[in-house]
């Protein structure tokens, strides 16, 4: 019958909105009222798989609540216990890296032999894929995913590369990001903890030695301010989806994008002179 | 697998007899290839067109599903053996009748050649030939279009052989060497192509060129395919006194999907013949493919049909494990069901919408079609960790377990939601009188024409064919699910839309086996394996993705990154059809024939 087709279609629209609706009022004062985690005022929602109605909401006052496993730029992870970088610099995340996005420099020590721990860790965000092959294959869960997806900026060069500092997170911030996750890989480590000292115990006592005095010559080494202050609330920060420090509006952090211009200027210089001087010495 | 042995018993013992088909084209094949992986037939490129013919009419081996190329320049097992020529033509067939497995054909090309054009036997090769001379410089004798598909008139060399280096060329494989510590690093911001290094073809000029439109014919009207001419209204403005006109529909309008033009011959509104042109979303692919590992490749395919990511992560995966000879545990293979019908259901939703969309009626009964699709993106957001670019699969597996409590929300989703979304959409559009009205006899082309012209997927399941890889060839472990290959006959926009619905229902079916089923134990059986060598050789693998048959070329010549990678993608291939369909109606069906074919441009263009 003519007409048919055209009422069909409204009543489904009809039924749309009688479904928002009728959810609305299920909820009064609001349908996400029980999502609520708060955290600056902001609302981080859970949807529901049995959620009626419209599924829109109001962002970006009112945002999902992301799943742990949701993956955006990688983050360095600080060991806060040891007091320095998880990463030892070993170039597997680079090597596995599909964009070629990431760059590391080894650190010396003072008489100009490598050690175990970046001094430069650079992640080009323009071109990171997303693909977290870099957390997948990292031996030492020394980079994971960090979940802080606006990242806009106006220029591309250099905010969006970033560098160590913006990059590094403490162990708790990830420990709150990714829960289970962690509670697995503690797991992992325990087990395997409990395997090496069942092994090892005859030699424990010249080992706990070694590594005592390890340990107090890392912990000399001062952590980074930008760390110990998101240290200090990592609930909070993940409330805001917040992870790496991004330049904001104020004074001092245009001082701080002139510098890590400057920093990185030095750097490309540096790379021009080497790759100046293998042309050189090849020709 | 193949069927390479032929029945007829062997007349001669001549060096010729010693190969299949040397009964009947005599001299067509002469040698063979790859007989370590996946056996290749060596054809004479003079016998070319006669093989085939053969193969397509006596053996009814009647869809071409891939031609590509490779060029075996940098390849050791070619100069092992001793075989000159540069490249090799590469043919794969199938058989929509009887079904299973490939004839994998090469013929070998000095550089400088050319081969006959398949197209007079199989209009199919058409976009794929086009393709080939593209990206490699081979020409095709006979064939009636040959123009660059993917790049512009004015782009220097041709990309995929091997001695064609990018602007601002690195290395040869990643990774790269001077990504690690005491070696230079290039800002990606130093190294913008434009400027200086930008080069034409000898004797070209940027500045007097124009946009050629002389390759869109004066008339499609596909005699050579044997056109029903009934069902078509071509000459229904014979009577007046007109002059046809070209004009182009894109690249920039909403119609088209993306960035894609069409240019289309009409007269008065009725369309005489219609050209894509595509290539404006081109990175590539295969080039970038062949400088990754195999590994790095994974996240590449997401970006190719980003709308289902995961078919094509499983379809990457599989190519691999064929080659390499991966074991994938039982459940692994189950996830990856689930996850490949769930991603074909969110691709037939948004398909559906989209065709609406295309009828004009906007928006509103697209995000209805949606709407099921943002609750299906957070299951795979909440397994995989992204939405879209999924890149969940790994060789052997996929790459993590669900998580807990993945399993109830996924069964309340195909239990409950899904079923009651398809069947409000069928109650909102299937009697639809606009629906109806734009949809039923528009587009029409049969199914010969459809096989003939390499289409696949619902596309040719809405002609009648009951042709669907689960089926005819069945990977993974779809030989264990009951589920149905749904088919219609009218081959026209309304069958395409219905045809999306009901395999929309099929998926559901095989969605709550799979649910039901899934076992417990290991998802992963290589892990901590970053990179690998497969053996010297080659394998294509095909998977029904939702758009089609998309099918990986993949060769290895030992070594941690592919020598070859070529993806069969079906949005691009089944464009083929679109100036056939469009012949005879007018304009504004045009749109919606294009929609019916549902195509991603990050997988036509590569």
């Amino acid at each position: 019958m003519f007409g048919t087709g055209l009422l069909k279609g409204l009543g489904i629209t009809l039924k749309h909105a009688l479904d928002t609706f009728a959810d609305d009022r299920k909820h009064v004062p609001s349908r996400y009222q029980d999502s609520v985690k708060g955290g600056n005022g902001r609302r981080v929602i859970e949807q529901p798989i049995t959620q009626e109605g419209l599924l829109t909401i109001q962002y970006p006052e009112e945002r999902r609540l992301l799943p742990e496993r949701f993956r955006y730029i990688p983050m360095l992870i600080w060991d806060t216990q040891a007091n320095e970088d998880k990463c030892t610099a070993c170039g597997i995340c680079a090597k596995v890296c599909p964009p070629q996005c990431i760059w590391i420099v080894r650190d010396m020590d003072a008489n100009g032999k490598p050690v175990a721990r970046p001094a430069e860790f650079y992640i080009d965000a323009a071109v990171c894929m997303s693909c977290s092959f870099c957390v997948e294959f990292c031996p030492f869960d020394a980079i994971k995913m960090n979940h802080d997806f606006e990242l806009a900026v106006y220029d591309r060069y250099p905010q969006l590369v970033y560098d160590k500092a913006e990059l590094t997170v403490p162990v708790e911030y990830y420990a709150a990001l990714w829960p289970t996750q962690w509670a697995a890989e503690e797991e992992a480590k325990r087990q395997k903890e409990a395997e090496d000292k069942a092994k090892a115990e005859a030699k424990a006592k010249a080992d706990a030695e070694k590594a005592a005095k390890a340990a107090s010559a890392a912990a000399a080494k001062p952590a980074p301010a930008a760390v110990e202050a998101k240290a200090s609330a990592p609930g909070e920060a993940v409330a805001s989806n917040g992870g790496v420090v991004v330049a904001s509006a104020d004074g001092g952090a245009t001082d701080e994008a002139a510098a890590k211009k400057a920093r990185l200027d030095e750097l490309k210089r540096k790379a021009a002179e080497t790759a100046k001087k293998r042309k050189d010495g090849g020709a | 697998m193949t069927e390479l042995v032929a029945e007829a018993p062997v007349v001669e013992q001549t060096a010729d007899a010693a190969y299949p088909y040397n009964n009947v084209v005599p001299g067509a094949v002469i040698g063979r290839w790859a007989e370590g992986s996946d056996p290749a037939l060596v054809v004479a490129p003079d016998k070319l067109i006669a093989l085939l013919t053969h193969l397509r009419d006596q053996e009814s081996y009647d869809f071409l599903s891939s031609v590509t190329c490779v060029d075996y320049s940098a390849y050791a097992g070619k100069a092992r053996a001793g075989i000159k020529e540069r490249f090799d033509t590469v043919y794969h067939l199938y058989s929509t009748q009887k079904g299973g497995g490939h004839i994998n054909l090469h013929v070998r090309v000095p550089e400088g050649d050319s081969v006959p054009s398949a197209t007079s036997v199989y209009p199919g090769a058409n976009l794929q030939e086009c393709e080939v001379y593209d990206l490699y410089g081979i020409k095709f004798e006979g064939h009636p279009n040959l123009r660059r598909v993917l790049l512009w008139e004015g782009f220097n060399g041709y990309p995929m052989r091997k001695d064609w280096k990018e602007a601002y060329f690195e290395e040869e494989n990643k990774p790269f060497k001077n990504r690690h510590p005491a070696e230079g690093y290039f800002w990606h911001e130093d190294k913008l192509p434009w400027g200086s290094n930008s080069t034409y073809p000898e004797g070209w000029d940027p500045e007097s060129w124009q946009t050629p439109i002389s390759y869109v014919p004066v008339s499609q009207a596909p005699e050579g395919l044997g056109y029903d001419s009934e069902k078509s209204n071509v000459g229904a403005v014979g009577e007046l006194d007109t002059q046809s006109i070209v004009v182009n529909l894109g690249p920039h309008h909403p119609s088209t999907h993306g960035v894609f033009r069409m240019l289309a011959r009409i007269e008065g509104e009725t369309v005489l013949a219609l050209e894509p042109e595509m290539g404006y979303l081109h990175r590539n692919h295969e080039k970038i493919g062949e400088r990754n590992t195999w590994l790095m490749n994974m996240p590449f395919t997401d970006r190719l049909d980003y709308i289902n990511s995961m078919s094509n992560n499983l379809g990457y995966a599989l190519a691999i494990e064929k080659l390499a000879n991966i074991e994938v545990p039982e459940r692994a293979n189950y996830i990856r069901i689930i996850m490949a019908e769930l991603t074909r259901v969110v691709n037939h939703m948004w398909s559906i919408g989209f065709i609406l969309n295309d009828l004009g009626a906007l928006q509103t009964p697209a995000l209805y079609a949606i709407e099921e699709r943002e609750m299906i993106l957070d299951l795979f957001e909440a397994v995989s960790g992204s939405r879209l670019m999924c890149n969940y699969m790994r060789f052997g597996g996929v790459v993590r377990d669900l998580p807990a409590g993945w399993l109830e929300k996924a069964k309340y989703m195909v239990d409950t939601r899904l079923p009651n979304v398809l069947d409000e959409l069928d109650r909102l559009i299937t009697g639809n009188e606009i629906m109806m009205a734009r949809g039923r006899g528009v587009g029409y082309l049969s199914a010969k024409d459809l096989i003939a012209l390499s289409v696949s997927g619902p596309m040719i399941r809405a002609a009648g064919v009951p042709y669907d890889i689960r089926k005819a060839q069945p990977y993974c472990i779809y030989d264990r699910f009951d589920f149905d290959i749904p088919t219609l006959p009218e081959s026209d926009i309304f069958a395409r839309y219905y045809i999306r619905l009901l395999e929309a229902r099929e998926s559901v079916k095989i969605l709550k086996q799979a649910l039901r089923d899934i076992p417990g134990g290991e998802f992963l059986s290589t892990r901590d394996k970053y990179t690998f060598r497969p053996t010297e050789g080659e394998a294509y693998v095909r998977v029904e993705a939702p758009k089609g048959e998309l099918g990986f070329y993949v060769v290895s010549d030992n070594k941690a990154n592919p020598y070859r990678y070529h993806v069969r993608a079906p949005s691009f291939i089944n464009l083929n059809a679109l100036g056939p369909m469009s012949v005879g109606y007018k304009i504004a069906d045009a749109v919606v024939v294009l929609g019916a074919i549902d195509i991603v441009l990050g997988e036509v263009d590569r």
